[in-house]
């Protein structure tokens, strides 16, 4: 790459240091084939039959069915309930997360390596021993005397427990990634720290605290074991999806199960969808 | 003076990286700090950018005392090695960032970002991010960032560091000529003596931490202060306990008066020079000859010949041990 051939000829001439990279692309000669079809055919056994499955049992009753399972109240209850509290949950995490991975980062303290591996426990641990533990710190005999058992503000503490990890395990090492010389650079050309903040570094984090984001959300909704103990599962309630779930098909009313279950698919394929389509929309550089 | 440091002190942990360093920088002028990595020239870069704290010392900035202003209120143009370039902005926004910064009205930061953008020409890419320019185009991305605020000091780190060898070498005939075009105080580090020599008015070597001379190009080339300084500007060769440029040398089949005999172990031949090599009082030397020369001597290896510093030549009595 010695000439610019980005500019054109008729210019006069440009200094030097070559045209826009070529963008090549790596291939396997064969390779491809084989990798899309085992991709396709395990990602078929493992994830879409089943879902065509659940998401075919919920209509095989008609339409209408599937309408009146769904809006049962003690269903819709807990849809709305569980939509309601896992948006808050994505938006606490969204903040705390980023603030926690910032501070992983970029500050120094002792005991800095255990915090960061505690992070992680919530992933590591059963939901279920989640629960227990939330129950016991925040149930009835709250060694706190903060009892939050059979309430949605206990429904909404074991889901922020077991999505926390989420957005800081995504923005932290974009974080690390970040090129500090930009700051420097920001910081040169005048712009106060603040002002460094929300427009070099935050635009950078953003795709990966909307991914976490996304992904505590799409958690919440399907969170079982941890809600389970401390929510007291009070239908109208405290009940969430999951559970509702859980007790249509204990009723023996697989349609509605499914029919629910074919609900949450939908939050969480839309959710999924709009987030990629947002950051696509953001990030139209290469 | 532009920019006056003043016995600047600055360690990083135990390991002092800047000692009692001063130095003047004119207004107007192109300076080049050189020296081999860790020499600490990066270091007083920053330092004058306000990036780095100095231990001790002052640093000042057309006059004021800049020492304990931030680098936000120095008014200076910082340009990195590895560009820095805002990946989330156009080409177009990176320039216009300082300006936006200062809230300037949009019509005059149009305005000024699109002369910036003619002066390093990329105008044609204005609407690109830098992931789709090269190097070279976001290093000159990164000089019109800096030159947009109207710094009073340009400061380069290693500008074309990360550039390969051909981009390199343009880029900096053009700093050059866009220098004479802009006339703004310009500092950059390098640790390519050709690159210094080639590009500055001045050039302040720095190693250890120290600074061991400033002059022009010239000055330190043909009158080193110390045999670090001719070692780092230039090739050298040791004959009769002096350093001597190895173009500085006179071979001769025949003994001269002040000659000292040596042995050509080998004649390399390099395009239009010669490259002859000697064993001279039981050390290795060489000497760089032209080709019509070393024809002329017809020299191989095992000749015995006579050689001695050109009259006039700069040569440096090295201390014996």
């Amino acid at each position: 790459m010695t000439t610019d051939v980005a500019v054109p000829p008729a210019l006069p001439p440009g200094p030097p240091g070559g045209g826009a990279r070529p963008r090549s692309r790596f291939s396997v000669p064969g390779g491809t084939a084989l990798g899309v079809g085992s991709a396709v055919l395990y990602l078929s056994l493992i994830v879409l039959i089943p879902l065509a499955v659940v998401a075919w049992r919920s209509v095989d009753q008609g339409p209408g069915y599937f309408w009146r399972a769904v809006t049962t109240p003690d269903a819709w209850a807990a849809l709305t309930l569980t939509v309601g509290a896992s948006i808050l949950v994505a938006l606490i995490n969204l903040v705390m997360g980023t603030i926690i991975a910032w501070v992983l980062v970029r500050d120094r303290f002792p005991g800095k390596a255990v915090v960061d591996t505690l992070i992680d426990l919530p992933f590591a641990l059963p939901t279920i021993v989640a629960g227990l533990v939330l129950l016991s710190l925040y149930g009835p005999e709250s060694p706190l005397g903060l009892n939050l058992a059979y309430s949605r503000a206990g429904v909404v503490l074991a889901l922020l427990f077991v999505t926390l990890p989420f957005v800081v395990r995504t923005v932290q090492p974009v974080l690390l990634e970040l090129d500090k010389e930009m700051e420097q650079a920001a910081a040169s050309l005048g712009a106060s720290p603040f002002q460094t903040f929300r427009r070099i570094i935050l635009p950078n984090l953003v795709p990966a605290m909307l991914s976490g984001t996304a992904l505590a959300f799409t958690r919440s909704i399907a969170e079982f074991g941890s809600t389970v103990l401390i929510s007291g599962n009070l239908p109208f309630k405290t009940q969430v999806a999951a559970v509702n779930i859980f007790s249509q098909i204990e009723g023996d009313n697989t349609t509605g199960a499914a029919a629910i279950s074919t609900v949450l698919l939908v939050v969480a394929l839309v959710a999924l969808v709009s987030l990629d389509l947002l950051q696509r929309w953001g990030s139209r550089r290469g | 003076m532009a920019i006056e440091v003043r016995d600047v002190n600055k360690s990083f942990g135990t390991t002092p990286v800047l000692r009692d360093v001063s130095i003047d920088v004119e207004s107007g002028s192109l300076t080049a700090l050189l020296g081999p990595s860790g020499g600490g020239k990066s270091t007083l870069l920053r330092v004058i950018a306000g990036l780095e704290q100095p231990d001790t010392g002052t640093v000042r900035i057309s006059g004021v005392d800049a020492t304990r202003l931030a680098p936000q209120r120095r008014n200076v143009g910082f340009v990195f090695q590895h560009y820095a370039a805002f990946k989330h902005l156009t080409v177009f926004r990176n320039v216009a960032f300082g300006l936006e910064i200062r809230k300037r009205p949009k019509d005059e930061i149009r305005k000024r970002v699109m002369e910036l953008l003619e002066l390093v020409h990329l105008e044609q890419m204005a609407d690109r991010y830098p992931s789709q320019l090269s190097g070279g185009q976001r290093q000159r991305m990164a000089l019109a960032r800096a030159l947009a605020v109207e710094p009073e000091v340009l400061l380069l780190d290693e500008p074309f560091g990360a550039l390969d060898a051909q981009v390199r070498k343009e880029l900096r005939t053009w700093l050059r000529r866009l220098h004479d075009e802009v006339h703004v105080t310009t500092v950059f580090v390098t640790h390519d003596q050709e690159e210094a020599i080639e590009v500055a008015d001045t050039i302040v070597v720095l190693a250890d931490g120290e600074v061991e001379q400033v002059g022009s190009p010239a000055e330190v080339y043909d009158n080193p202060a110390n045999p670090f300084v001719m070692r780092f500007l230039g090739p050298v060769t040791e004959i009769g306990g002096s350093l001597v440029r190895p173009h500085d040398i006179e071979i001769s089949t025949e003994p001269v008066e002040g000659g000292t005999a040596a042995t050509v172990s080998r004649v390399v031949r390099l395009g239009f020079e010669v490259r002859v090599e000697l064993q001279v009082e039981g050390r290795d030397a060489w000497v760089q000859v032209t080709r019509g020369f070393a024809d002329q001597l017809a020299l191989k290896s095992g000749d015995v010949v006579s050689v001695r510093p050109t009259p006039g030549a700069r040569s440096l009595v090295l201390a014996t041990v």
